[in-house]
């Protein structure tokens, strides 16, 4: 069964008319992980955020989203608000703007969790407690009194992760969650997103431009390209035989830059091709 | 060529009246040779920027010299044209009022190139970096990430450099591109003879393009090994940074 059902999805600029996304479908299975793949400008970013309603007002959008069966696109706002955190989360590159700067990170915290759930401050904490301990993250209490700029952006992206494990939705929108980190934390958020995926069953949306992480996640991969999908399918098929020679041009991008180490590393995790 | 003595940093903490200090480096020596691409890995925090302005001498380091032939990289003179560096932002690298021409053209001027010399120097640049012509006239905001360091490539190899630093060139390009800009600058190791100071977090780049690598960790260097021997690495830390590889 599909958690989330898009169909022609098309966005465009309402100003200049100017098409971003043109007819895009794809569908999401209930506990499978769908990575959409591109370079910049591919529009990966803007259908995640058309998911969530979130493009600025600026920018249409036509289409159906079913969530659950649901259509997304012809909920009230407040409806929609509702929907956001409880039931599909968004994890996004930039730690350090997801977050409010001007208060510690716990306020921010319990705040998104108080509005889901009506739990006690003290149920909060407790969850949230060991949430965060569960991602490798000491001493909860001591961060959740930091300022987001006190952070590392690994640490802040756990602590999204951690949010996202309390609030348990069945969605869960990566974009991009390990672009701004270095290899060690990026490597460590990509242990945790599977780990969530593992503990709640979610379905998510994994969106990465760097093929590496996507075949260690993904289990589907939608390749964008100028706004269109050019090829979708499981993930081991698009990295052994895809069809589209635009796919074929990033997986073999992605060979030459890995082939050298995998070479003088022994050929011990070649990568198959 | 460059030489690294027991080179150390430290920086005042935040705060206004702190009065602690952070140690960034410490006790750092290395070595890189003509024509040698030495790749530099850490994590973020692990002071390997810091070090590529020290070798650049836009900083001073605390103790412990670098010498560039056998100078003092604090001396301008003495490495005026001959090392150049191309960093990680891109959107911050080139002047936004300087058009590609203009950027380049600063770096001719610098050795001493005018007229029609240097107007052939810059048409033979911005070829052998992949960009045509029809670039020279335009603002860096007109471009995409990738060209953009293609001209700041352009611009480092334009005073024809013993010694580039590149502090993470790569690492905020999408994964193709980063692959183009990878092939260009081996391409132009080749050709110049330059040695490189690869900077970076990413493993996979840096055996691609490196000869040699060194992984620093919390200021330290932890162990220096020929890519080819980098599978028999021994100290810890270095073996838990190749299990993290993403293949």
């Amino acid at each position: 069964m599909a958690v989330l059902e898009v169909a022609d999805l098309q966005i465009w600029d309402s100003g200049t008319n100017q098409c971003l996304v043109a007819g895009s479908s794809f569908q999401v299975k209930a506990g499978s992980c769908l990575a959409i793949v591109g370079e910049s400008g591919s529009g990966k970013s803007l259908t995640c955020k058309a998911i969530m309603r979130l493009n600025d007002s600026g920018l249409r959008q036509s289409g159906e989203i079913r969530f659950k069966g649901e259509n997304l696109l012809a909920l009230s706002e407040k409806e929609m608000r509702q929907k956001r955190g409880k039931q599909i989360c968004l994890i996004v590159q930039n730690g350090m703007r997801a977050f409010d700067p001007s208060c510690v990170v716990g306020v921010h915290l319990l705040e998104t969790i108080a509005t889901h759930f009506d739990w006690g401050r003290d149920e909060i904490t407790t969850r949230l407690t060991a949430a965060m301990e569960s991602v490798m993250l000491r001493n909860p209490r001591e961060i959740m009194n930091k300022y987001p700029h006190q952070l590392s952006g690994g640490m802040l992206q756990r602590i999204m992760i951690a949010l996202a494990l309390v609030l348990a939705p069945d969605l869960i929108i990566a974009d991009e969650p390990t672009t701004a980190l270095d290899a060690v934390s990026a490597f460590e958020v990509v242990e945790q997103l599977m780990a969530l995926r593992q503990n709640t069953g979610c379905a998510m949306i994994f969106v990465s431009h760097d093929l590496g992480v996507v075949k260690k996640i993904a289990d589907e991969v939608l390749v964008m390209k100028e706004g269109a999908v050019v090829e979708s399918g499981a993930a081991h098929q698009i990295f052994s035989k895809a069809r589209h020679e635009y796919t074929r041009y990033l997986v073999s991008n992605k060979l030459a830059l890995s082939q050298r180490f995998s070479q003088v590393m022994g050929g011990v995790d070649v990568a198959e091709g | 060529m460059l030489k690294v003595e027991g080179v150390a940093k430290a920086y005042k903490k935040a705060g206004l009246f702190s009065r602690e200090r952070e140690q960034v480096l410490a006790d750092i020596h290395f070595a890189c040779d003509y024509g040698e691409c030495l790749g530099i890995i850490g994590e973020s925090g692990s002071g390997k920027s810091t070090l590529g302005r020290l070798v650049l001498g836009i900083e001073q380091p605390d103790r412990g010299s670098i010498l560039f032939e056998g100078e003092s990289v604090t001396k301008r003179r003495g490495r005026a044209g001959k090392i150049s560096a191309v960093f990680q932002d891109y959107t911050s690298s080139i002047n936004p009022f300087y058009t590609v021409e203009a950027a380049i053209m600063e770096s001719l001027r610098l050795i001493g190139m005018g007229g029609q010399e240097a107007s052939d120097k810059l048409d033979f640049l911005l070829d052998q970096v992949g960009l045509d012509r029809s670039y020279r006239q335009k603002h860096p905001h007109e471009l995409s990430g990738g060209e953009v360091q293609r001209v700041c490539i352009a611009r480092a190899v334009a005073t024809n450099p013993t010694c580039i630093v590149l502090d993470e060139a790569i690492s905020s390009l999408d994964g193709s591109v980063q692959m183009q800009v990878l092939q260009l600058l081996k391409q132009l190791g080749q050709t110049y003879r330059m040695s490189y100071l690869f900077i970076t977090h990413d493993l996979q780049a840096a055996a691609y393009l490196c000869d040699r690598v060194m992984i620093v960790h919390r200021g330290r260097v932890v162990e220096t090994v020929a890519v080819e021997q980098l599978k028999d690495v021994q100290s810890a830390y270095a073996r838990k940074l190749l299990g993290m590889v993403m293949l």
